[in-house]
């Protein structure tokens, strides 16, 4: 009864209304066919480079994808000749949430032992780069003899390939033959065995990757006190107050866009930094340093390669960083930053 | 870049599937009459990724390239020198591709099983190269079957011994290298008393502590019963005489990291006297500037527990990429079968003391009197077979976190043990039982 009284209304009203948004549509392309012609191409780019991957990525993460059931059907060939193809036995199925519950209990990897030690890490990384790149670029921000030396020098390790630095830094953590153990025993302490512990392991790492990341901290924050008007400092000094009172009072403040930007960016790099960890502690002791993203390529890419739990991991790191990203640009907000 | 490989296999699973329906309709002739061809007629270009070490062993094999060209001058071999830490991964994404990957392959033993259940590999049955298969040693010729296929061509086969200082040993009073790990433990603590260099470096990875397992009659898994057998107690008390070497002052301390360089350093610089490794290591002593050559370096058999005494076998295998075009046949077996004949690995064995694979190499004159062979013998003898499956090579993951836990984090053995079992069965092996 309801389908009877139903159907006519719409027939009834639909041609009219359609017909408007049509000749609308039609009027609107008439007039910004230029605006989508030339939007398009990006629209075509960001599809192929980011949502087509994207999407495939979560959607192997739902399937149990590896190197060896990705085909159908295997195919032998022989020296002599021939070729047997057969079915293969276990081709990849869909199997639901099964990799993240895999992931999630710990059957499969040490999913939460590496979240603790990525957070860990990422804290104490960008709480070092920022405090660091701060306190430097403020000594840089006056008037000093052989300024552009120290900044030249400053920026230096930021020039060096990373792998380089990684692979210096891991020779003087070296435990029998390293610079570190022998400055110790020189000033008459034990040598340490760096990487027999995880936290010594990760201090190794972290100490490298804040020498690799203050460049950029002190460089960003450098420029962005560059933009805070003299006047203020002229001002607030004519007034009487202290360096420390004008250092908190104008310069914080006014570094504020730029350090939410560039901690929220260190976060992220930080966060997914892989060849630090991979080269320096190479995960070691028995995988205890291992971060996310180093624990998940060894998960995945170690032995015949596991793509949809790769993919898996992939979904969930991004995940992480989605929501710290909202709950930071909350925050950001709240105190009425915009970007 | 894991992207870009999800990319790749989609391209490659296409074009799989292109390249089967094309190949499906063509009546392929046999490569028959091969032996009638003239050499000098062959004419193809050929890539070869050697695996081996570039400074110690990769001359001696490109002076056999040389030595093939005499015979074959248009068939030319584009050696390429791959890291063998990187060459597994490098190769299964090339082949999968379906483009880039060598046509010929040192492959460690391991890899064939997992190559061929892939359909990376040619299977060379019926071929000039198997003709003469009984010659091959029975052990490393295993792990080139799969599935009832042959798919590689051994090369060389290794296991690990004992290897020792003779010079640190007779001024700590050692006359004899230890038989046992009892034995090695007395020996490796007079060396520390009375010489003041360590006793023995252990080597704190998963394949280094398979001849402290296997010595009390342990293994990882038995492919037999589908049983994963890694917890066993005799693996468990294997560990615990290697945690007891360390912990006793005996052995060094390892380090978790580095280790391997770290023990061959220390080796070469005459400051521990014993070390467990394999032949390939035997070339990088001897030209250590220091250390007193060969006359100074002592190998013997793995010492034993209270089953048995052995190392796991190692060892390398040639094999050809199914991806090589057809016509290019001919030229490859003919390659692989001059590398693979006793008169190459009798060169091979001369100049690096690499240990021949077929039983007819071992009575030609550079072997038989090569004392490094000799001496390698018996320690290949001993040598345990591991389980041929395609998972073997991911084995060693999980062992190798087991072996920091146990050496150097004093983890219980039992423990660490169960946690790798557990890995096995959710990872590795999942049809297994536990």
């Amino acid at each position: 009864m309801t389908t009877v009284t139903a159907d006519p209304a719409p027939s009834s009203t639909t041609p009219p209304g359609r017909s408007a948004r049509t000749s609308r549509l039609r009027r609107s392309w008439d007039k910004h066919w230029y605006a989508w012609a030339m939007v398009l191409p990006v629209v075509i780019v960001l599809a192929v480079l980011i949502f087509y991957p994207l999407f495939r990525g979560i959607w192997l993460s739902f399937t149990d994808l590896t190197e060896a059931n990705q085909v159908a059907e295997i195919c032998t060939k022989s020296i002599t000749g021939s070729e047997v193809c057969r079915d293969n036995p276990n081709k990849w199925e869909f199997v639901g949430l099964d990799n993240y519950v895999r992931v999630l209990t710990g059957q499969v990897g040490d999913f939460w032992q590496w979240t603790g030690v990525t957070l860990i890490w990422t804290f104490v990384c960008v709480a070092f780069h920022f405090g660091l790149g701060l306190g430097l670029a403020t000594m840089l921000n006056r008037p000093m003899w052989g300024r552009s030396m120290y900044r030249v020098l400053l920026v230096l390790p930021w020039a060096v390939p990373a792998f380089v630095s990684a692979f210096a830094w891991k020779f003087i953590f070296n435990e029998r033959f390293g610079l570190a153990n022998a400055l110790l025993s020189a000033i008459g302490i034990d040598s340490v065995s760096w990487f027999a512990d995880r936290w010594t392991a990760l201090l190794t790492a972290i100490v490298t990757n804040i020498w690799l990341g203050v460049p950029f901290m002190m460089v960003a924050l450098l420029g962005g006190m560059q933009t805070i008007p003299s006047e203020l400092y002229e001002a607030a000094e004519i007034d009487g107050a202290s360096p420390w009172q004008r250092f908190v009072n104008i310069t914080l403040p006014g570094l504020r866009p730029v350090s939410m930007t560039v901690v929220l960016l260190g976060t992220i790099w930080t966060f997914n930094m892989f060849p630090i960890i991979f080269l320096v502690t190479e995960g070691q002791p028995a995988g205890q340093s291992e971060i996310l993203v180093t624990g998940a390529y060894r998960a995945a890419f170690e032995g015949i390669r596991n793509y949809s739990l790769a993919s898996t991991y992939g979904v969930l790191i991004l995940s992480i960083l989605l929501v710290f990203s909202v709950f930071y640009r909350r925050a950001l907000r709240k105190q009425g930053e915009v970007w | 870049m894991r992207r870009t490989a999800r990319g790749i296999a989609v391209l490659a699973s296409a074009t799989l599937a292109l390249s089967v329906a094309a190949c499906g309709g063509e009546e392929d002739n046999p490569a028959d009459g091969q032996s009638t061809v003239d050499p000098a007629s062959l004419t193809a270009e050929l890539t070869w990724w050697d695996t081996s070490d570039p400074q110690n062993e990769g001359p001696a094999f490109q002076e056999l390239i040389a030595k093939f060209n005499q015979t074959h001058p248009n068939v030319k071999i584009n050696y390429q020198s791959v890291p063998f830490g990187e060459a597994q991964n490098k190769f299964k994404t090339a082949a999968q591709a379906k483009s880039g990957a060598p046509d010929i392959l040192r492959a460690e033993v391991a890899w064939v099983p997992e190559f061929a259940s892939l359909g990376y590999l040619y299977a060379l049955d019926g071929s000039e190269l198997l003709a003469d298969e009984s010659d091959f040693l029975e052990t490393p010729l295993a792990s080139n079957k799969f599935d009832g296929k042959t798919y590689g061509v051994p090369q060389v086969t290794d296991s690990l011994a004992l290897m020792y200082n003779k010079e640190l040993l007779s001024q700590a009073g050692v006359s004899a290298p230890p038989k046992t790990w009892v034995e090695l433990k007395t020996a490796a603590q007079a060396v520390k008393e009375k010489t003041g260099a360590e006793g023995v470096y252990v080597n704190p990875a998963g394949y280094f502590m398979l001849p402290f397992m296997y010595g009390e009659g342990g293994d990882l898994v038995d492919p037999a019963s589908q049983k994963i057998v890694i917890n066993s107690e005799q693996n468990a008390a294997g560990l615990a005489i290697a945690k007891d070497l360390i912990a006793s002052g005996a052995a060094a301390k390892p380090s978790a990291n580095d280790a391997y360089g770290t023990m061959m350093t220390l080796f070469k610089e005459k400051k521990v006297a014993m070390i467990i490794n394999g032949p390939w290591e035997v070339n990088n002593v001897k030209s250590a500037p220091g250390f007193g050559g060969l006359e100074n370096l002592g190998i013997a058999p793995v010492p034993g527990g209270s089953a048995r005494a052995g190392g796991p076998v190692g060892g390398h295998n040639y094999v050809i990429w199914s991806g090589m075009p057809q016509e290019k046949v001919e030229a490859a077996v003919a390659f692989v079968k001059f590398m693979s004949s006793a008169e190459s690995q009798a060169f091979l064995s001369e100049k690096l003391g690499l240990l021949p694979t077929r039983t007819s190499a071992y009575a030609l004159d550079p072997v038989k009197n090569n004392p490094i062979v000799a001496a390698f013998q018996p320690v290949v003898e001993a040598g345990v077979g591991r389980p041929w499956i395609p998972e073997a090579g991911q084995f060693f993951g999980p062992l190798d976190q087991m072996a920091t836990e146990v050496l150097i984090q004093n983890k219980d053995p039992k423990a660490a043990l169960d946690t790798v079992a557990r890995k096995y069965k959710a990872e590795v092996v999942p049809g297994y039982g536990l």
